[in-house]
Order: C-alpha cells, then structure tokens, then sequence
C-alpha cells in the first residue's frame, strides 16, 4: 500500500486527507482484504495437485456447467426484455408508469430468501404458473433461470434507461431526414449508442447471477450434477467441516468474478472513450 | 394528431413538429406490441411473486398469520435482525463518508484501485463473504485457537453475523456518495476554510446539505441490503433458533418445515419493508433531482 503516497505535493487547503485516507484504508484491509485474503492464504495449504481434483472433481465441473448456462440465458433474458422494458419506459407513456418505473427495483429491495420462496411456489407442478405447463420449471434449470432472470432484471433496465434519455432527438431527426426509415434509425444510429449500456448491464446481471444463492436454492431442487449451482458445493463443503475444499471451489469463483469486473471496468473504459473523441 | 390513443410516445422537448412526423415514430402496433410485452414481463416476474407472498400468508387467515410473526422465534429473529441493521448500517455510513471524502476532495496515486477496493465486495458470491470469516474465526480458523483461549465467540453468533452483514453492504452508501462529490467539486469547502471554517464545520454546513439526499440513497440501499441479506449470513450464523437466526433465516427454516402460511407471512412482513425501500427511494430520488 506504499504505492498510496501523495502526488499533489502543493498545499492542500481541505483538511482532513490523512484521517480520512487512513480510516478508508483501515477499514477496506481489515473487513475486505484481510478477509479475502483467508481464501488464498488458506488454499495454499493444499498442494496443486489435491487443488486440481478438488476443483475438477465431476460434480463441481457439472456445478460451473449448471452455473455458468442458467446464469447466461438469464443474463440475455434481461437483454432482451431489459431493453425493451427500457425502451418503453423512456419513450412512452402509459398510465401508472411511474410506479411501474419503481417497481423495476423490487429485485434489489426484496431479500432474496423470499424472492426464493416466491417463485418456487409459483413455478412448482402445482403452483400458479406451474400448473399451466406438463413439464417441471421449478426444481429443474428452468426454475434457476427465473430466479437468476428475475435477480438481474434492473441491471440492464438501470444502465440503459438513462443512456436512452440522453439520446438527442436532433441525432434521430437527422438520420429520418436523410430518408431511414423507424428501423433503420435505430439499427444504425440508437443501437450503436445503446450496445455499451447492454453489454454493462449484461455483465452485471451475468456477475451477480454466477455467485447467487438466496433466490436459487429453493427453486434448484439441488440435485447434484444437474441443478447444484457453485455457491452450493461451497455450502455443502462447509457444512462437512471440509474447509480446505469449499475455499479450493471459492478460488475458482472469486477469479471468475475478478476477470468479469476487470471485464466490465474494461467495457465503460472503452465506451467513454469512444464518446470522447 | 393521435391524442386519444392509450400509449402515447414522450415527445423529446426539441422539436414537436418534426416529432410527429411518422419517421420519428413507430408505428402504433410496434408502441403497442412493445408496451405489452414489457408490461407482461413485470407482471409475471415483479407483480405476481408479490402478490403470491401476501395471498399464501393469509391464505390460513390472520390468526395463524398473526401467531407466526408473533412467535417467540420469530420475534427473536426480527430483534437480532434489528440489531445487525442497526450496527452494520451506521458503520458503513460513516465509512461511505469518509472514503468518498479521501476519494473525491483529493488525489493521490492508487486512487483508482482503491476505487475498485471499494467495489469488491459487490464482485464476492455472498456465500464466500461468510466462508472467509469462518476462514479467519472459525475454530479451524486464523485466530480461532486464540478466540477459544480467550472464550470469545465470533462466528455463529452476533459478531459474525454483523460482519458478513458489514462485508456485503459496505460498498453501498460509498457508491452513491463518490460521484455525487466528485460533481460538486471542492470550491465551496475551499472559500469554507479559507472563510476560517474548521474541517468539521465545513463538513457538517457545507459539505453535508449537497450530499444529503444522495446519503439517505444511499443508507436505503444498504439497510434493505442488510435487513435481507441470507447466503453470507446463512453460512456464518449456525442457525440456532431463537438466538442466531436472522429474519431470512428464519423464513428458510419455517419453508423447509413445510409450514408455508407461517413462512409466508415472515416473508410478507420483509416484502412491506421491501416496499417501503422503494417508495422512500422514489421520493428521495425525486427530491435530489428537484433540489
């Protein structure tokens, strides 16, 4: 943390930088690096080799499998129902729309566990909506796509609504007089201008989805090797006291994770520097 | 031109006599077509969930509804739940303001990782913010010897609990407050001092009233966050009825038990809570914009 040191040798004339600096770098060391730290102090107790049958053993591999699709097809779920929920939201209007705006957040606002409990109920064979259907949802990776779809529905709502609403009609009114017609508009002129926001919106939801547990564990079923989701072989492991093998399967998951937000931070990088020049 | 119809398209406010033109709008099938499926959608996965939660917790009638959120268990749970919130949130408050203080009044090299510090937390599965704090308490733990020495208990009780709450929410009142400040700039704290205010006054008469709403934003987010949190929570509380189970947690044990009315209506109770959230966001969202 010497890298921390000053540049502005100038003086400074707000106070309060050495206290403020030093109590943010306290507490992030104390109740965020000294904690994730644990994860790979701990995993070097493990030699490679016992590392690489832990975390390639069949059922955590079918584990990233079930993990990474589910949260995948809810991730372009949102894409695509994100940008149109977006879309009609900025661009219509209807009644009640302003409540409808804020119920987009529900996902954030309501604890998962009860989210879980809700759409396992609805989903079940004789559930509200289950009971419509002659194959199973919930307890099947179709109940994990709608709890992981339903947990990522603001991201892509939040990151392209307000690009939409910066949008200037003057951009639109250009490209209609120089004869594109409604579609033509906005494949080639909004769509460009929305494709960061998407593509943000989508890594969020990807992110949060792939180390979701709340919501999934009720609806998966969790049967091992077909709908036993990641987060659950590192609950399983811990609740057999194995220590060393839940923080081999945490390592995989926090790199994961750590790529994806580079990821991310890569994305809104690029795209402001796109608008730049 | 097309007043009478249901859904209208929001006229940007540049031009309206080139907005009317059908170029600039799609034609009134697509606005139609699209309003429904957008709305279909919210339905299915917002609206119906929420009103399964409080259809199933009176499914059985107020009595039973009133004797589970009045059980010895349950209230148990909502006190320790209290408890957490009440610890966790003003603890991450006042880090929120202290790391956007350093992060948007000055610079300094690493800023930018620091940044990302910040946000980590976010980035973590909640079911690995609670195995790293077994990692460093548990009795196979970094100071677990030391804390069985000393009898102190850590994980599966209070202080783990707030711990794995502190880790998951800590970014949440410091994202809403680093570029709100960084906005506003540092001038006016400038001609504060310079006016021979003192860091504090100028914190508290200057600083304060810009970010207030973006505060109390903040605080909403984090205290939802905190009062629902489960996956971290569930791995270092040891759910011990009536002593280290959290609202949540209680939910899963009653579901798991088959006593859905009693699991609902616990559930229910953290929906209204939930929608309380979004109202006084919608206000404070709406107030931070006008003021």
């Amino acid at each position: 943390m010497s890298s921390l040191t000053v540049k502005q040798k100038t003086r400074r004339i707000i106070p309060g930088f050495h206290l403020s600096l030093g109590y943010t770098m306290l507490y992030v060391s104390l109740l965020v690096l000294l904690p994730l730290s644990m994860i790979f102090i701990h995993t070097m107790s493990l030699s490679w080799a016992e590392f690489v049958h832990i975390v390639t053993a069949p059922r955590a591999v079918a584990s990233y499998k079930v993990s990474f699709s589910t949260a995948l097809a809810a991730g372009l779920l949102n894409v695509i129902f994100g940008t149109i929920i977006a879309w009609v939201l900025v661009r219509y209007r209807f009644p009640f729309k302003r409540i409808i705006d804020g119920l987009v957040d529900l996902p954030f606002a309501l604890p998962t566990a009860v989210a879980g409990i809700a759409l396992t109920s609805l989903y079940a064979p004789n559930g509200w909506i289950g009971q419509f259907f002659n194959f199973k949802i919930a307890f099947t990776p179709l109940g994990i796509i709608i709890a992981l779809t339903f947990i990522g529905l603001p991201f892509v709502i939040r990151t392209v609504q307000p690009v939409l609403q910066n949008i200037s009609a003057e951009v639109e009114e250009a490209s209609a007089s120089l004869g594109a017609t409604r579609l033509q508009t906005f494949r080639k002129v909004i769509f460009p201008e929305l494709a960061p926001a998407i593509l943000t919106g989508f890594s969020l939801a990807f992110a949060r989805a792939l180390g979701e547990y709340g919501s999934v564990v009720f609806i998966a079923g969790n049967m091992p090797m077909k709908t036993e989701i990641t987060p659950l072989i590192i609950m399983t492991k811990l609740e057999q006291y194995d220590y060393a093998g839940a923080t081999a399967i945490a390592v995989v998951m926090l790199v994961t994770s750590f790529i994806l937000l580079f990821s991310i931070n890569l994305i809104q990088w690029l795209a402001n520097r796109r608008f730049v020049h | 031109m097309e007043q009478s119809t249901f859904i209208q398209q929001v006229a940007p406010e540049k031009n309206n006599a080139v907005t009317k033109s059908a170029a600039l709008q799609e034609p009134r099938f697509v606005r139609y077509t699209l309003t429904f499926i957008a709305l279909a959608f919210l339905a299915l996965f917002i609206v119906l969930p929420l009103v399964s939660i409080f259809f199933t917790a009176f499914q059985k009638g107020v009595d039973v509804y009133v004797a589970a959120i009045t059980h010895p268990d349950a209230l148990a749970a909502i006190k320790l739940t209290l408890t957490v919130v009440a610890i966790a949130v003003p603890l991450n408050a006042i880090f929120g303001i202290m790391a956007a203080w350093a992060l948007t009044k000055f610079n300094f090299k690493g800023k930018n990782l620091l940044l990302t510090i910040v946000d980590l937390p976010f980035a973590v599965s909640p079911v690995i913010a609670g195995l790293v704090f077994i990692l460093l308490f548990g009795s196979q733990g970094l100071f677990g010897d030391w804390l069985f020495e000393h009898d102190i208990k850590i994980v599966f009780a209070l202080p783990g609990i707030v711990l794995a709450t502190v880790f998951v929410t800590l970014p949440f009142v410091a994202r809403e407050l680093i570029p709100l400040m960084q906005t506003q700039g540092t001038s006016e704290e400038e001609a504060s001092i310079s006016l021979g205010a003192n860091g504090f006054k100028t914190f508290w008469y200057v600083t304060l009233p810009n970010i207030k709403w973006g505060l109390l934003y903040g605080l909403i987010l984090c205290n939802a966050r905190a009062i629902g949190e489960f996956g971290a929570v569930s791995v270092v509380s040891g759910h011990i009825r009536g002593m280290t189970n959290t609202m949540p947690l209680h939910i899963e044990i009653l579901y798991n038990e088959y006593q859905f009315a009693a699991a609902f209506a616990v559930a229910s109770l953290m929906s209204v809570i939930a929608i309380i959230t979004l109202i006084v966001k919608d206000i404070v969202a709406w107030k931070s914009k006008s003021a």
